[in-house]
């Protein structure tokens, strides 16, 4: 299998969807020549041209709009939201529009727009440019929320989203875009809400998803060095959310630990805690615990954006103390 | 009353317009008591006094092409071709009803007949109707899309940021503002510092009109060369009608906020009385068929209500399908 990197992989599955349906279009500030602020769409222009690779002006609550209006009708918009952090300004359109469309509407309205964004932190882009929203999308019925960790869950899903009739937020970390791994040739896609174990264990269950399915493994390698067995599940699609495998994983191991880059309160890990103590609470050996980033905007400083978000260390030190229950 | 409408119009032309105009305004009328009486829930905004603009407008479309509409939008839906059956029966929250009850008044779509949706959200659908612009565009379809907004929604982020990529991107659009001087009991010039909307057009580069909103053909006058110049890919054209509603904002409005004499002024521009005078005195049509036009009107809002209340409501299992697409149960 051929090894690319996670923008390329992104890269590829915009191309060869562009290929297979002339529908599919792109749209965003600065993904032309520029090739989008993180590089993911570079080349395309020149390949499908202007009409096909729109370069936006900086207009968010339009371009996901637009996005929506031309899906309804008939398209399949790929939009590009450059940070993460600006889906605020097309919060509206994104949950009272797009979301709702199907449900108030009916069956004649189909919403097949994907929303491409980076998210998290750990460059030092300061508390605008380093969010993980993901878990607000969680919270909006009506939109499916995707975030691969690998260059082939790039690819794959983000093939499937578009293939997808509902919307769709494909959350990219800034930090994977230069990350490299296998990616299958030819026309492979992804199921959406389908988590994979990406390593088994038997004393611990660690459910991540994005970046943080590499910092868990990490955590996880560490781990075993010690004697415990941690194992780890990535979700890979957040909506629809595969509760199945987590709670298969948690009945295994008995004992749950959630890793997210977002803030704690009302974070996925939340869900999934919640999901977990609904349906298995009688397999826990220990309660459930949450790796997060704590309530506060994102700073700025290297050092203390570092001890802001979640660490290896943090993961192994909330493992241990959960084994020793 | 005010001078009369003249402009040309064949027997039958004249007959279909002020059937629309008048169908528009018994709906509403019709709606309002079945409001106060507790047979339709929540709320409504009412379209008595605007009709010309909907009904204007639409007079210059194509059946294929698109329109997008607001939450005072039972007008638009009507004008386009809407069944008053169907909208009456999500009304009343029935399963008959456009979104099977689950919509509402704000928030109704039929994209068969070229309506993109009305929407509760203040110019929450004008970017919405931009996108579809670019998408008969792309799709080299030939349609133009009609955006209709309020003056209120003028203020909105997304109406300068839609005009502004709609005139770059020469997009086959007409925006059309239903300028009846209020946004609930905001007047429009305490919250914008200039008379006319149809002035903003020149911030974006593209063509400003200003069309009075009480008459039915001033408005189709104005918006045929704006959908002439969208269809041959010139690009977007602004369209401020100059309207008013006579009635309150919703169903709870006092209307403490404007006076009767104000009132009473644009009642006697009522775009109805003004087009049914016109037709009378160049005997285009009878008053007998002037009466057959309002008593048809009276009997398909009857049935409407007939028909919305003897439907049934929604099954409650239903309560959960159709939030995406692929929802297996999604009805
Ligand atoms: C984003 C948003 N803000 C406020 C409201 C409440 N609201 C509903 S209609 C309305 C006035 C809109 O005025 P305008 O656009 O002029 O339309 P009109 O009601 O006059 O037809 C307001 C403030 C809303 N529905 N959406």
């Amino acid at each position: 299998m051929r090894e690319l990197t996670y923008w390329q992989a992104v890269q590829e599955a915009l191309r060869e969807e562009m290929v297979r349906d002339p529908r599919v279009f792109l749209m965003g500030e600065d993904i032309g020549v520029y090739g989008g602020a993180f590089g993911a769409t570079r080349g395309l222009l020149a390949e499908f041209g202007a009409e096909r690779v729109r370069c936006t002006p900086i207009s968010e609550a339009t371009i996901v709009g637009a996005g929506i209006g031309a899906a309804v009708t008939g398209m399949r918009p790929v939009v590009e939201i450059m940070f993460m952090d600006f889906v605020t300004l097309a919060m509206d359109q994104i949950a009272n529009h797009a979301a709702k469309f199907r449900y108030m509407y009916g069956p004649q309205a189909r919403v097949p727009l994907v929303i491409r964004t980076p998210a998290g932190g750990g460059r030092s882009y300061g508390a605008t440019h380093s969010q993980s929203l993901e878990a607000w999308f969680l919270h909006v019925p009506g939109i499916k929320v995707i975030a691969p960790a690998t260059p082939a869950d790039a690819k794959g899903l983000l093939k499937s989203a578009i293939r997808d009739d509902n919307p769709v937020l494909c959350v990219e970390h800034k930090l994977l875009y230069a990350t490299t791994g296998p990616v299958p040739d030819g026309d492979v896609t992804e199921p959406l809400g389908q988590a994979a174990i990406r390593r088994e264990g038997t004393d611990v269950t660690l459910v991540t998803y994005s970046y943080y399915v590499g910092v868990a493994l990490q955590a996880a390698e560490a781990l075993a060095r010690d004697g415990i067995e941690a194992e780890v599940v990535d979700l890979r699609t957040l909506v629809p959310l595969d509760t199945e495998t987590v709670l298969d994983s948690v009945r295994k191991t008995g004992r749950l630990v959630c890793i997210e880059e977002g803030t704690r309160t009302g974070g996925v890990g939340a869900e999934i805690a919640a999901r977990v103590a609904e349906e298995a609470y009688e397999y826990l050996d220990a309660p459930i615990r949450r790796v997060a980033t704590p309530d506060i905007p994102i700073p700025f400083s290297p050092v203390l954006e570092d001890a802001a978000l979640p660490k290896v260390d943090g993961i192994i030190r909330t493992v241990t103390e959960l084994l020793q229950r | 009353m005010s001078a009369a409408v003249t402009l040309p119009l064949s027997p039958a032309e004249a007959r279909r317009v002020l059937y629309q105009l008048t169908l528009a305004r018994v709906f509403e009328e019709r709606v309002l008591k079945l409001v106060s009486d507790g047979s339709i829930r929540g709320t409504t905004h009412p379209y008595v006094g605007q009709e010309a603009v909907a009904v204007g407008a639409c007079l210059a479309l194509r059946p294929d092409d698109l329109v997008i509409s607001t939450h005072r939008g039972h007008g638009h839906l009507l004008a386009k071709g809407g069944d008053p059956k169907r909208l009456m029966a999500e009304l009343f929250g029935k399963a008959t009803g456009y979104g099977g009850g689950k919509g509402g008044t704000q928030h109704m779509a039929d994209f068969a007949i070229g309506h993109l949706g009305s929407n509760g959200i203040t110019g929450g659908g004008i970017p919405i109707g931009t996108g579809a612009a670019l998408s008969a565009q792309m799709r080299g379809s030939g349609q133009v899309v009609a955006v209709f907004f309020g003056d209120g929604a003028t203020n909105q982020g997304t109406f300068h940021e839609s005009l502004n990529l709609a005139a770059l991107w020469r997009l086959p659009a007409v925006y059309v503002c239903e300028n009846n001087l209020y946004a609930m009991s905001t007047p429009h010039h305490e919250a914008c510092a200039i008379e006319h909307i149809a002035d903003r057009a020149a911030a974006y580069g593209m063509p400003g009109v200003r069309a009075d909103g009480m008459d039915v053909l001033a408005v189709a006058a104005a918006m045929r060369p704006a959908v002439e110049r969208a269809r041959a890919g010139r690009g977007p054209t602004l369209i401020e009608c100059k309207t008013y509603r006579f009635l309150g904002h919703s169903k709870s409005d006092q209307r403490v906020y404007r006076s009767r004499e104000e009132e009473a002024t644009w009642r006697d521009r009522d775009p109805i009385a003004r087009l049914r005078a016109a037709v009378l005195e160049q005997a285009l049509v009878s008053s007998a068929e002037l009466d057959a036009i309002a008593r048809d009107a009276v009997a398909v809002v009857d049935e409407a209500v007939t028909f919305a209340q003897s439907s049934p409501f929604p099954e409650l299992q239903d309560v959960t399908a159709g939030v995406f697409s692929d929802d297996p149960c999604a009805s």
